[in-house]
């Protein structure tokens, strides 16, 4: 193939990425969008396979087979409420591909005696680094989020200051190995301080921040592939990567912007790390909770006509979609409306509730974003809050004091009656104390999500 | 063709743009779909891990280089299964067989 017909065709596979990330903008053409984008992605791989000969393909068949496999055996294994550490380790196999290609890459102009041009040596660098940061930062992630490791933040005096003298070393070896990129040595350095740097900056982040993490370990590691698409001079990397890198930081933007904190404080802020001190105190005046049973909650159930869901992270841990379908499908069969406020941030990835609501063939429909279902609330008799806790604390709205001050959050305070499902009366991840339980109109129903939804179904089957 | 300087540096800007004028339209009831999707387009790396096993170069890039394409394999095969996975269980009101 001559040079021109290998661009038209990394055009056409970039185009064709497009097309799909476009038809992911509705649920009923969104399968068809991810087949044209793996569409796409054939027709790269066919255009290098082509234009390439035939060097090196016991490598490339040996890599395929056995990456395939992998790949297919977690995507078909991995249960819904696992989707979270799924991705997390799909981007750092992303970012360590395009930090190798790099090397292996510099290592070959190395062997040649070449010197790449500059722009070619400034893209290994950042290729490196950023795929370095992404590999190590999402296998921590992965590891919060299985909670193979404690999902607080992990905090040291100085760290601050640790991790700024790091990053100017970064720096410093960044610049290095970009003018002299033929001494291997700084070379590994680098390598070695991007993959610690991965680990420095994910510790001190809480398992309740993840929805942000994710989407900027996402988003880096389509930085990666765009700088590696320098390093080669190849259109197809620069574009699919740039898409995924943009769509990544929207995705971090609209996590940020649904807990009103800056990508900043979410970073450095190691917020959860110990509950704020006058919050804290405050906890104890508010009074006490009363606890209900589930058969108090389907007395209500019994005059009621409209009834919103409000899941949180409290519902994957349980594995309760299941029977919070079937308690919503019980609701409707006796004429109560139902349906669920999803608010952006619940759970540990974007979108997470919605994946598992779906799994448990809830019709999307009934999915209501924040902004859409908020004003219905007053109309409401029943808010079902199960397993969410800062998402629906109303001191976001009036308590200035409060850490959460200003985060948007779901009015379940402004229902005719609210029930909250919720393990004990510990203070969400944000250390913060929820008055919402405290409300007149609240009953607690203190369990397990799934046992206590169980029960509240053959309690209302029952009435 | 990328090494203008200026031309990759049109090239890289104006797909973002098209990043996030495209990623903006996603609704939040398809954004764990949308990640995963993205994160095997993120896979496109497979490119240059093919090109880096195929170069002609020492031993050390060429295992490199299939460590990579075995890590682009995962995120392309694995991000696109999973994606499809998860995206059939979308389903509105009346395409489901049991709704009452």
């Amino acid at each position: 193939m001559s040079p021109t017909v290998l661009q038209i065709a990394y055009l056409l596979s970039a185009v064709l990425f497009i097309v799909g990330l476009k038809m992911l903008s509705s649920a009923r053409t969104a399968t068809r969008g991810n087949a044209i984008a793996a569409l796409g992605m054939g027709v790269a791989i066919v255009t290098t396979l082509i234009g390439q000969g035939v060097l090196g393909w016991e490598y490339i068949v040996g890599g395929v087979i056995l990456g395939s496999a992998i790949g297919a055996f977690a995507a078909l294994r991995v249960q819904m409420t696992s989707m979270p550490e799924m991705v997390a380790l799909l981007n750092g196999s992303g970012g360590v591909a395009s930090a190798l290609v790099a090397g292996a890459e510099l290592l070959s102009y190395a062997s040649r005696g070449e010197s790449p041009a500059g722009m070619v040596a400034t893209a290994i660098v950042l290729s490196t680094l950023i795929g370095g940061v992404t590999l190590t930062g999402s296998v921590i992630a992965f590891l919060k989020l299985a909670e193979k490791m404690p999902g607080q933040p992990i905090t040291y005096p100085g760290q601050q200051f640790v991790n700024a003298i790091i990053g100017l070393g970064v720096v410093a070896l960044c610049v290095m190995v970009a003018t002299s990129p033929l001494e291997l040595t700084p070379f590994w350095v680098l390598v070695g301080i991007a993959l610690l740097l991965g680990v420095l900056l994910v510790i001190p982040i809480g398992g309740a921040d993840m929805p942000v993490v994710i989407s900027l370990l996402n988003s880096y590691s389509g930085l990666a592939a765009c700088a590696t698409g320098f390093v080669l001079d190849n259109t197809g990397l620069v574009i699919g990567g740039s898409l995924v890198g943009a769509s990544g930081l929207i995705l971090t933007k609209i996590m940020c912007d649904a807990m009103n904190r800056s990508l900043g404080n979410v970073l450095f802020g190691a917020f959860g790390a110990a509950p704020e001190g006058g919050a804290a105190a405050g906890a104890g005046e508010q009074g006490t909770v009363k606890g209900y049973t589930p058969e108090d909650a389907a007395v209500i159930f019994s005059n009621a006509s409209s009834c919103i869901i409000v899941p949180g992270y409290g519902m994957a841990v349980a594995q309760a979609q299941h029977a919070v379908r079937e308690l919503a499908d019980l609701l409707e069969e006796k004429g109560i409306t139902c349906r669920f406020a999803i608010h952006p941030v619940a759970g540990r990835m974007p979108g997470h509730m919605n994946v598992l609501l779906a799994e448990a063939d809830v019709p999307y429909d009934k999915l209501i974003e924040m902004d859409e279902i908020n004003p219905e609330f007053p109309q409401t008799d029943v808010a079902l809050v199960l397993g969410a806790n800062d998402v629906v604390n109303p001191s976001a709205r009036s308590d200035e004091s409060s850490p959460i001050y200003g985060m948007p959050i779901l009015d379940v305070d402004r229902a005719q009656h609210v029930f909250v499902i919720k393990r004990s009366m510990n203070p969400g991840f944000a250390g913060v104390q929820n008055p919402l339980f405290f409300n007149e109109n609240t009953m607690m129903v203190f369990g397990d999500a799934k046992g206590v939804v169980l029960k509240l179904v053959s309690a209302v089957r029952e009435y | 063709m990328l090494s203008d300087p200026a031309v990759a540096l049109t090239v890289l800007v104006l797909s973002l743009f098209v990043g996030i004028e495209v990623i903006s339209k996603v609704p939040p009831l398809l954004h764990t779909p949308l990640m995963s999707g993205s994160n095997a387009i993120s896979g496109i790396t497979i490119v240059g891990a093919l090109i880096a096993v195929t170069s002609d170069s020492p031993l050390v890039s060429t295992w490199f280089g299939f460590a990579a394409v075995v890590f682009a394999t995962i995120n392309v095969v694995g991000g696109f299964l999973v994606t499809n996975r998860m995206l059939a269980m979308f389903k509105p009101k009346q395409a489901q067989g049991g709704d009452k």
